[in-house]
């Protein structure tokens, strides 16, 4: 038998290459009329999602999972980001005082239909209700399903908010409010307010499944999960039924990939259509065949003072400050320039965004003139906390802090700077104003611009501790009212410009960076994915 | 052939009986309850734990423990990971396929062109030739298979764009699970993408298994190369060169085959290091096999998957082990009438 054995390792090797040039050549054909690489997107993301239900998490990787892909919420945000529009509800009426929300809904929604579920009927009233009352409602079995965890929700004080809400037909449901409030319409379109099936609930309920819900989903939205292997990746397929615009894409594929040179790799090796939070700017704008998306978020990275407490109660004192510290080198060494300087609280993006409006700039000798004229020529000592955890705001508080160290003692003001704390207790000694400065952030939630106004600033918020300085100004409380009770946008642009110029003279705290989300893709893939607010969204992806 | 099998047999059985007992020797060396390091059960309670030490016999003596241990395993219960608390028998199951299929198609591609170069050296000895592979096996063998891994990345995957650098097949593709041979089970599936299914495995595959093929193919050529000149210089190729036979009839007829079996001998050997440089192949690659789960394991402390996984894969060496020297048997009338194993 081995006689033969070369030649029929030749004969073996021969038609291993004709076989292989018989492959490559019936694959080329294939190619070019149905190739499924041409009609799928393969999206490296950069973390494992904790569920598949926007209501019980806040993490961004979550979000950017479900939110967009899978459900649809009442009312949403036009592109431009700042004008609600109809989604699932076609249109809705806000009463005169403000307390009556009514939804007139689409009579037209399809339920995801799944090897785990097969919906008989079209969304109504019902799954709206349902879809909130696990969230008010202590007792409900969905509440406990989740361990009462929403933490959206919880936040922003949902249930102090809504007295109940009332189902009026099958297609038309009112929320009854205990006060009148612009923002309920902004948090109702933000990427937690999703809406479930009832239909789906009730199934799961009879099983005993509960959980189910939230890692099984079902939703309305333009893609429905195929397959979900933890850890490694997530198959999306398009609705069929969908409502609006189709994708027209074959899957959707979160490839999920932690480490950010693995996610390089995959890119410029071609197996990953985007990736998440790139690495290496510069090696993927060489490459002709890829492109780099940046947005900047809707958040601010500040530096605030506890202005109930001395030095800090003097304004002059606070505008010294940010006259000394040195924002462009923060922003390379802290940010690796992926931030935007902040001049104000707003980000360019925002319509309430004004340009006269800036910061003091980086000069030592007025930042001593000015501690000369509040009588600290020779300098004091101060506090300055810093966050504990990473955020997108602010990457790395402990550099920031000594960072900032180092340009106040140029003014002879020397920092110690406080990090002993871990984060829920950091928060909790914050809130009881132990601090005398402190390094920290905001995230918003949605793009009214009142969020970063109220939320920061107000009085109301200083009772509460959650505005961290503690300053409390009436008359820019009432601007900030004024501003919430009218909807002409120009209008309410003057108001903010007002409070704005407001905190230039004051400098409660001092803005740092609005930081910036970046993505990198082939050029082949069209479509926006990335928005300045909340998770990303692949419904108009394709791929050409 | 009968008493040489059965021989091959007796030392299968030996060699399974050691690696049992190393595997349960673990067990106590590592750090941690012996129990929960045999059964991976870490939120059992005390109750639960109880009535698993009576499953492995823990009242009995050393040697009873041993043998309840055996049974488990033969019945397919290796315990569970302690860091996922998925059965070790599924898990091995899910990622040792990939491998055998990674090591074979390496051991083929190494064989495939170490060999013929290895005869060619021979043939030409003291050539330029000669000179030129010997050059070319010492810088293979020379090259470490991490960099060499990474190497290969940077120029075909991420310069040149033509092989992909991660995984056994792309994401776009649902091939069922029928043998856990990719390749095979593609051909299986009736999914109309098929053909671009296979094509992707292909190319998933190709970069790791010539980086896993490269050391060993080196070790080939040398091998060959030695077989073939002793062969060429026994008296038989004299004899026949003597009768008027041409040289190519005296290579292909009658050296080829003679040097083939000394070669086949050692492939067994040259498997367990091919093994080890798939390993580490397989974490570069991030290819879902067996190495790159026990590496995983190592640094996850998983101590039930560790030695689970040291047992599967020193078997299935040692099985590979087994069969080529089966086909050296084959091969070689003389070695069959060799009475002990080697």
């Amino acid at each position: 038998m081995g006689v033969f054995l070369s030649i029929q390792e030749q004969t073996t090797v021969r038609t291993l290459f004709a076989l292989l040039s018989f492959l490559s050549l019936y694959g080329c054909g294939y190619d070019e009329n149905i190739s499924l690489n041409n009609k799928s997107i393969v999206y490296c993301s950069e973390g494992v999602p904790e569920g598949f239900n926007p209501q019980t998490v806040t993490s961004g990787v979550t979000i950017d999972v479900t939110s967009n892909q899978l459900y649809n919420r009442l009312i949403t945000y036009d592109k431009d980001e700042t004008t609600i529009i109809p989604a699932l509800a076609k249109s809705w009426h806000v009463t005169k005082d403000g307390k009556k929300v009514t939804f007139y809904l689409r009579r037209d929604v399809n339920f995801h239909q799944t090897n785990y579920f097969t919906p008989t009927r079209t969304l109504n009233s019902d799954d709206v209700i349902f879809s909130f009352e696990r969230i008010l409602n202590s007792e409900h079995p969905y509440y406990i399903s989740a361990g009462g965890k929403f933490p959206f929700f919880q936040s922003v004080e949902f249930g102090k908010l809504i007295n109940n809400i009332e189902r009026i037909n099958d297609y038309t449901v009112r929320f009854n409010l205990n006060q009148a409030d612009s923002t309920i319409l902004a948090n109702l379109a933000s990427d937690f307010a999703i809406i479930l099936s009832k239909e789906y609930a009730d199934t799961l309920a009879q099983y005993n499944f509960h959980t189910n819900i939230d890692s099984s989903p079902i939703g309305t939205g333009p893609f429905k999960l195929k397959s979900y292997r933890a850890g490694s990746y997530i198959k999306y397929v398009p609705h069929e039924s969908y409502w609006g615009n189709k994708s027209t894409i074959e899957q959707l594929i979160f490839d999920i990939t932690p480490n950010s040179y693995t996610r390089l790799t995959k890119l410029l090796a071609k197996e990953c259509d985007i990736i998440s939070y790139p690495i290496a700017h510069e090696k993927i704008d060489q490459r002709p065949d890829l492109t780099l998306d940046e947005k900047t978020s809707f958040n601010i990275g500040y530096l605030g003072f506890n202005t109930q407490k001395p030095p800090f109660n003097n304004k002059v004192v606070r505008k010294a400050i940010a006259h000394a510290i040195n924002k462009q080198a923060i922003l390379e060494t802290v940010y690796f320039s992926q931030a935007e300087n902040a001049s104000t609280i707003i980000p360019k993006t925002s319509w309430a965004y004004d340009s006269t409006i800036q910061t003091p700039e980086y000069s030592i000798e007025q930042a001593k003139k000015l501690l000369a004229q509040a009588g600290f020529e020779g300098g004091f000592e101060m506090d300055l906390w810093a966050m504990p955890v990473q955020r997108p705001y602010n990457p790395d508080a402990r550099t920031m802090a000594k960072l900032i160290q180092a340009d106040l003692a140029k003014v002879n003001i020397k920092v110690n700077i406080i990090r002993d704390y871990e984060w829920s207790k950091f928060l909790g000694l914050l809130a009881e104003g132990r601090h005398q400065s402190v390094l920290l952030g905001w995230s918003a939630d949605h793009p009214d611009p009142d969020n970063f106004f109220t939320p920061l600033l107000s009085c109301a918020s200083a009772l509460t501790g959650n505005n961290r300085t503690f300053w409390c100004n009436g008359e820019f409380d009432n601007i900030l009212a004024n501003a919430l009770l009218i909807n002409d946008i120009a209008q309410r642009k003057r108001y903010y410009k007002e409070a704005l110029s407001i905190l230039a003279d004051e400098m409660p705290l001092i803005p740092i960076a609005h930081s910036k989300r970046y993505q990198a893709r082939k050029k082949i893939v069209k479509g926006e994915i990335l928005n300045a607010f909340g998770g990303i969204d692949f419904t108009n992806v394709s791929k050409n | 052939m009968l008493i040489f099998s059965l021989r091959r047999l007796n030392l299968f059985l030996f060699t399974i009986i050691l690696l049992t007992l190393l595997s349960f020797s673990l067990s106590f060396l590592f750090p941690g309850n012996q129990l929960v390091n045999i059964s991976g059960q870490v939120n059992a309670t005390d109750e639960q734990l109880a009535i698993i030490g009576e499953s492995y016999n823990q009242g009995g003596s050393l040697i009873s423990q041993y043998f309840a241990y055996l049974s488990h395993i033969l019945s397919g219960d290796m315990g569970l990971s302690m860091s996922s608390q998925t059965p070790i028998f599924n898990e091995i199951l899910i990622h040792l396929p990939a491998t055998i299929e990674l090591t074979l198609v390496a051991l083929i591609i190494a064989m495939a062109f170490g060999i013929p170069l290895g005869f060619i050296a021979a043939i030409k000895h003291r050539s330029k030739v000669d000179d030129t592979v010997l050059t070319i096996s010492m810088l293979g063998y020379s090259i470490p298979v991490f960099w060499l891994g990474l190497l290969v990345i940077l120029i075909f995957s991420i310069q040149l764009g033509w092989f992909p650098s991660s995984g056994q097949i792309s994401l776009l593709f649902e091939i069922e699970h029928v043998t856990g041979l990719l390749l095979i089970d593609i051909m299986l599936s009736d999914d109309p993408f098929k053909w671009q299914a296979f094509q992707n495995a292909l190319a998933h595959l190709v970069l790791p298994a010539v980086v896993v093929a490269l050391a060993p193919a080196t070790i080939f050529i040398r091998l060959a190369r030695t077989a073939m000149m002793q062969v060429l210089e026994s008296h038989y190729i004299k004899a026949a060169s003597a009768k008027g036979l041409s040289f190519r009839q005296i290579i292909y007829r009658h050296a080829i085959r003679n040097a083939m079996v000394n070669v086949i001998r050692d492939v067994g050997l040259q498997f367990a290091n091919l093994v080890t440089l798939a390993m580490v192949t397989e974490v570069i690659f991030s290819w879902p096999g067996i190495g790159r789960w026990l590496i995983e394991s190592i640094y996850q402390r998983d101590f039930t998957a560790i030695q689970g996984g040291l047992l599967v894969l020193s078997s299935y060496i040692f099985i590979v082990h087994i069969l080529t020297d089966f086909i050296y048997a084959g091969l070689n009338p003389i070695a069959r009438g060799k009475k002990y194993g080697s």
